[in-house]
């Protein structure tokens, strides 16, 4: 009978633990969990972090978010616009430019075309500026949200958590899921940060007060 | 999927097999160290890097008032997960198949070279691109792949001016910390096809050259191999954590994705990432959230790899685990506050420890990984004397590992072995780090005390050499007569190791001058 990898690795585990037997323990999870913050003050912190970290910042009522987007697109000089294919169309009304839906059959080079993409969000948290994406229709694939070098992402003040945890638990762990603080950066160079090198290098975000 | 049930007298696990991967360097750490003390160039940048990265780490872990209460969170969930292994992985298994991956299992790094190797072959490609993974790098899997005819890309932009310079990570965090702008404007002009020859050295010029030339592997390379930073039990999830994107990329755009994932990884529930998405990237690049995370689970139709593939790697981990202390070691999330904190890393640089795995928490897992040969002169057998006990890697250390206190388990277990005197071994590598024998030698016999260190008896006789500074005539009760770790687990044991890194901090910045930071 031949042993598995699978079988010798599980018994050296349990050797492991019967010469070195473990002694139980609790778990304190006496971090700051459930935290709520009044819209104000995630507004602020959201932004103040966002700011941090070089996104560009946007902040509107709903009824202006065509007009907005728009100003953002045009000031960027965005003609190719890629959308997921459930974002809300509405949004893009303002905008003169060509759009291209995407779906799973767009092979990705083309996405390298595109000026720019805009999506919607899953959940952020304010404390660390982090935008979670979670690849449902109105965020799109991973790549569409990766290649193109601009990000206009839109994101409702109804779904930022003031921590982590907060946002963690919004999540929907089968669902393809990105954090996004900032633009890509790195740090590599004599520690000097640079913004964008792999992935889009503006991130511009809206957030919508009302919503 | 039977569990094997367990029979007869337990064995020990085997360390991974010597001679493999990047777990051993080919000089001890005294020698090694010598050597690399001489690159000034090294030590300026690391000197800078560290600092800077200390600065900021200590401003944003201050900036939350549950800082400890998550320090405490993580340390118990990652020794839970390790009393629950066996189990953990089981499910792990489970989930990642349920949601359209393979699961592999490697007893140690050539059975793991083999199978990435095979599931390489079987795609048609030749080329892989790969995303900043020590797991692979500890089981040399690039080498191995062109040993194959298969060329590994490197997109890291550190790791990519590694590979393309022919050299060795010298951080965990920034591997190529040891290099200078000047030095990456050669490296790219050498290494990179059809660069711009007039490439000059501003660091965002240097990036952009990165991005062009990956960019196109990004789109055309049918494989990816990555490794994870968490693999969630629960849910089958694995975790990416990064800055660049060049993770999201070779998560996302091949047909087939490999991650390699050392056993430890693993965590119990999705809940856990609450806490591990707050220590980890303030720990590591002192940042509130890295720029990138990417959470997968299995295979999603229409959005990215559709064909998944995860191996597990033991390669020494279970040798670990069936240490009592040692285990601790294997919480670690690789965040590097501990080579940041370090007063030995700090001047010997990454290269010193010959491992994968540097600086404190590499003088730990390496030897634990790889063993410590008693018959020759093994590099891995200096290592757990490349310290000088100050103890900031501990208090620095995310999920609260008592590096100290495994350091001089193993010097306790090696002395054992050889009968060769830790006291020794201590004052070379120390004294080959901190650069002057003469002062050390001068403190030690100004130091009527003596200096304590664990004899074969488990015993104190005698203070580690680091303590130079410190001596009786500092009003210090006698040590009392038992094992040094119990000493150094004390609040006496403690505090007298503290005011002993401080004198020995004073003493070093007499002797070479002010240092820039005040810690
Ligand atoms: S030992 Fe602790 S501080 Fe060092 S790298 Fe691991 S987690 Fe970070």
């Amino acid at each position: 009978m031949t042993v598995t990898a699978r079988e010798t690795i599980l018994a050296r585990i349990r050797d492991a633990q019967a010469l070195a037997p473990a002694s139980a323990v609790d778990i304190p999870r006496d971090y700051r969990t459930g935290r709520t913050l009044p819209d104000a003050d995630r507004l602020a912190l959201l932004t103040d972090r966002l700011v941090d970290y070089k996104a560009e910042v946007h902040t509107c009522t709903a009824d202006r978010t065509p007009e907005v987007i728009a100003d953002v697109l045009r000031e960027r000089a965005v003609c190719h616009l890629g959308i997921p294919p459930g974002l809300d169309r509405t949004w893009l009304s303002a905008y003169e430019g060509e759009v291209h839906v995407d779906s799973a059959d767009t092979p990705v080079p083309e996405l390298d075309a595109l000026d720019g993409v805009l999506t919607s969000s899953a959940v952020t948290c304010a404390e660390t500026g982090t935008i979670f994406l979670d690849a449902s229709p109105d965020q799109g694939r991973r790549a569409l949200t990766l290649v193109p070098d601009l990000h206009v992402c839109v994101v409702d003040l109804s779904t930022v958590t003031p921590g982590v945890p907060e946002a963690v638990t919004r999540l929907t762990p089968t669902h393809p899921t990105t954090l996004i603080s900032g633009p890509s950066a790195t740090s590599d160079i004599e520690l000097e940060r640079l913004e964008g090198v792999h992935g889009p290098r503006t991130l511009a975000v809206v957030i919508r007060t009302d919503m | 999927m039977s569990t094997p049930t367990y029979l007869g007298m337990p064995a020990l696990p085997p360390r991974s097999p010597y001679g493999t991967g990047n777990l051993r360097g080919d000089r001890t750490f005294p020698r090694a160290a010598h050597d690399e003390l001489r690159n000034g160039q090294l030590r300026r940048n690391l000197g800078k890097a560290t600092h800077t990265i200390r600065a900021k780490r200590l401003a944003v872990t201050g900036e939350l008032p549950d800082w400890e209460a998550l320090r405490d969170a993580g340390s118990a969930i990652k020794t839970d997960t390790m009393n629950r292994l066996p189990e953990l992985l089981e499910q792990l298994e489970a989930k990642v198949t349920e949601a359209g991956g393979t699961v592999h299992w490697a007893r140690d790094g050539a059975e793991a070279n083999d199978i990435v190797t095979r599931l390489v072959q079987q795609t048609g490609s030749d080329e892989v691109i790969k995303v900043k993974s020590m797991a692979t790098q500890e089981i040399g899997l690039n080498e191995h792949l062109a040993d194959q005819g298969i060329k590994a890309h490197e997109t890291d932009l550190a790791e990519l001016i590694v590979q393309l310079a022919d050299d060795k990570p010298s951080h965990i965090l920034v591997p190529a910390i040891h290099r200078n702008r000047d030095e990456i404007r050669e490296i790219f002009r050498a290494g990179i096809p059809g660069v711009d020859p007039e490439l000059d050295s501003v660091p965002a010029h240097l990036a952009a050259a990165a991005r062009a030339y990956l960019r196109e592997k990004f789109l055309t390379t049918p494989v990816a191999v990555s490794g994870a930073n968490f693999g969630i039990a629960e849910t089958g999830t694995l975790s990416v954590v990064e800055s660049e994107g060049n993770g999201r990329m070779c998560l996302t755009l091949p047909d087939t994705l490999i991650t390699v994932m050392g056993i430890e990884k693993v965590l119990p529930r999705y809940a856990d990432l609450e806490v591990f998405l707050q220590l980890l990237p303030r720990s590591s690049t002192g940042e509130r959230m890295n720029p990138y995370t990417s959470l997968w689970t299995g295979v999603t139709p229409g959005d990215g790899p559709q064909n998944f593939h995860l191996v597990l790697l033991d390669n020494g981990r279970t040798a670990a685990l069936a240490d009592r202390i040692g285990r601790q070691a294997l919480n670690c999330i690789r965040c590097s506050a501990c080579l940041n904190v370090c007063p030995v890393y700090e001047r010997a640089g990454g290269h010193a420890y010959g491992s994968t795995y540097p600086g404190p928490i590499g003088a730990v897992v390496t030897p634990q990984l790889a063993g410590m040969d008693v018959s020759a002169d093994d590099p891995n057998s200096s290592l757990p004397y490349a310290s000088t006990l100050c103890g900031a890697c501990y208090d620095a250390c995310p999920v609260k590992i008592d590096i100290p206190s495994l350091l001089v388990e193993l010097r306790h277990q090696h002395t054992e072995a050889t009968g060769r005197t830790a006291e020794k071994l201590a004052m070379k590598a120390a004294a080959a780090v901190m650069g002057r024998p003469g002062v050390y030698r001068a403190a030690q016999k100004a130091a009527g005390l003596g200096r304590v260190v664990a004899g074969r008896d488990g015993k104190i006789s005698h203070l580690p050499p680091p303590f130079n500074g410190w001596s009786d005539s500092r009003d210090t009760p006698a040590p009392p007569k038992r094992s040094f770790r119990a000493w150094l687990a004390s609040a006496e044991g403690a505090s007298a190791l503290r005011a002993a890194a401080e004198e020995g901090a004073r003493t070093r910045t007499e002797a070479d001058g002010p240092d820039e930071e005040e810690q």
